[in-house]
């Protein structure tokens, strides 16, 4: 498998998402609500009457800080059902198939074509979240509360795996339906175990801390092998121009 | 160039291509007909290795189709254009031609000069940087051929180029692929179009999950040489009638003033007739034998598989 096959497959799928402003929106939007939104949010806590204790930071904080896993999951979502079903869509997959690439060359493409603007549109958020709740917090912790140790273990970890797990998820539900707004759908069901976590953390069931992060974003690349294993099998030519719906 | 012997695809229960053999020599054009649900395009999908054969085998340069490495070298050597033309409809006809002319590792400046070739060719040098899904169908067509071309392939497999155009659009494409037949290219030309195939193609396969018949539009024609002689009549009286049903005619058929039958052997049978018919008083007004078309021999053939 050469990479330099695989990166032309996203290259050209970077062209594509230039058209597609409906991707560009999606890209933007999660990013933008995480960045903004938690800061507005702690920035309210922090100068009401009474205000927010110090103590009580610190948790807000965690408990933000997995959206980021959670944008991870959901803003590849329109990326890797354009991708896929979008070109069963166009009819444009037979003409790739029969090219010389192998199915990993094509299907590492489309992953990265999904992972690479998803993950950097998430960093980006990642990084003005937390520039921005570091400004509205110093004043009452009195010390910049990001980067941390749980964070690392989100943004280098977690959102990777968060990514990586969607985009499988994407490839095996565009084998099974025939437009990108169900593959959409259909992988939004991926948001429902972390809307479990954030509440199971709010619930103080479990603690939103580096250890659990850690534990997380294990489980996540444990399903990773195990999506990347069925979206192979079911990414080979012969499954997609015969079987593929 | 293209050897297939005995191959068969399989999908379930149900036999899509079964036992197929032939050969298609370098250079030559050959047209691949059959009524939907033939097996063309599975045949064209295991010929580019896109789909795995179920018995069999075929070769392609001496390549073979069943052999994981050398599907690749397959793949680099052919080109196809599937029935869907699958251009990328948000790219111009540049970067989707370029994006081909990378896949097949052109170098920078056999891309550019390629690309300009063909984008010449087909008069959209203009348009070279307009989105695709603003094209007609007929150009789009075209440039799918051309994305096909692109790395000067040995073979070229064409699957129905010429199916939902319209005759303006189809006739463009056919004076393409005749230029491409000019430029001397192994062409395998999958379609329903009787006439597209009598004029591009060099020898002609009828496909019905087996293989009906092999050779060229004369061979084909001969083969079934169903000729009819036609005589038309100023008037069909009682007595001429009588007169032609006495000869037991093959096939006889008379409608208004014309008669129709099998030409038995040769014209020259059809004198001792008509001299009949004028003896019954009949006025005979034209004579003429019909030669079987591709499209009699067609019908024949695949109606006798059904």
């Amino acid at each position: 498998m050469k990479l330099s096959k695989a990166w032309l497959v996203a290259a050209r799928d970077f062209k594509i998402f230039k058209h597609q402003k409906n991707m560009l929106y999606g890209l933007v939007i999660f990013p933008v609500i995480i960045s903004i939104i938690p800061s507005a949010i702690l920035n309210y806590a922090v100068n009401r009457d009474p205000p927010l204790p110090a103590a009580g930071i610190p948790p807000i904080l965690d408990a933000f800080s997995i959206f980021l896993i959670i944008g991870s999951a959901f803003v590849p979502l329109g990326i890797a059902g354009y991708t896929i079903v979008g070109e069963k869509v166009e009819k444009s997959l037979e003409p790739l198939l029969a090219g010389p690439l192998t199915d990993g060359e094509i299907l590492l493409g489309k992953t990265i074509s999904a992972v690479l603007p998803a993950l950097i549109a998430m960093y980006t958020g990642g990084v003005i979240f937390m520039v921005g709740t570091d400004a509205v917090s110093y004043p009452s912790l009195n010390y910049y509360y990001f980067p941390n140790w749980t964070i690392a273990v989100i943004l280098f970890l977690g959102m990777p795996a968060a990514t990586i797990m969607s985009v499988e998820f994407g490839v095996i539900v565009s084998s099974r339906v025939n437009d990108v707004r169900s593959a959409t759908n259909f992988g939004a069901l991926m948001f429902f175990p972390f809307l479990i976590i954030y509440i199971l953390g709010q619930t103080k069931l479990i603690t939103l801390d580096t250890e659990t992060m850690a534990k997380i974003s294990v489980i996540l690349l444990v399903i990773d092998v195990v999506l990347f294993f069925i979206s192979t099998a079911l990414f080979k030519r012969e499954e997609i121009l015969t079987k593929w719906k | 160039m293209i050897e297939i012997d005995n191959l068969s695809k399989k999908f379930g229960d149900l036999t899509a291509v079964d036992s197929i053999s032939m050969n298609i020599n370098e250079g030559e054009v050959f047209g691949f007909l059959g009524p939907n649900g033939a097996g063309k395009t599975t045949t064209v999908r295991m010929l580019c290795t896109l789909i795995s054969k179920t018995s069999g085998n075929a070769r392609i340069s001496g390549y073979n189709i069943g052999d994981k490495d050398d599907s690749l070298k397959i793949r680099k050597i052919i080109g196809l254009v599937p029935d869907n033309v699958g251009l990328s409809e948000h790219l111009s006809a540049y970067d989707n031609l370029e994006f081909f002319a990378r896949v097949h590792d052109l170098s920078k400046t056999e891309r550019k000069e390629r690309i300009q070739y063909f984008l010449e060719m087909l008069g959209l040098w203009d348009k070279r940087n307009v989105s695709v899904g603003t094209f007609s169908k007929g150009m789009k067509q075209k440039l799918a051929i051309a994305r096909a071309l692109i790395h000067d392939p040995q073979v070229l497999f064409l699957d129905e180029p010429t199916a939902n155009l319209d005759p303006e659009a189809a006739k463009t494409v056919r004076d393409f692929i005749l230029d491409l037949k000019k430029q001397k290219k192994t062409i395998f030309l999958n379609t329903h179009n009787l006439d597209e195939a009598q004029r591009i193609c060099d020898r002609i396969g009828i496909l019905n999950t087996k293989l009906v018949s092999i050779g060229t539009p004369k061979d084909l024609e001969d083969a079934v040489r169903v000729r009819k002689t036609v005589i038309e009549l100023e008037q069909v009286t009682d007595s001429v009638l009588k007169s032609v049903q006495k000869l037991s005619l093959p096939n006889l058929d008379v409608e208004g003033n014309t008669i129709t039958f099998d030409t038995i052997d040769s014209g020259s049978k059809n004198w001792p007739i008509v001299e009949a018919i004028v003896h019954a008083g009949g006025h005979v007004n034209i004579v003429k034998v019909v030669g079987s078309t591709l499209e009699d021999v067609y019908l024949k053939l695949v109606g006798e598989n059904q």
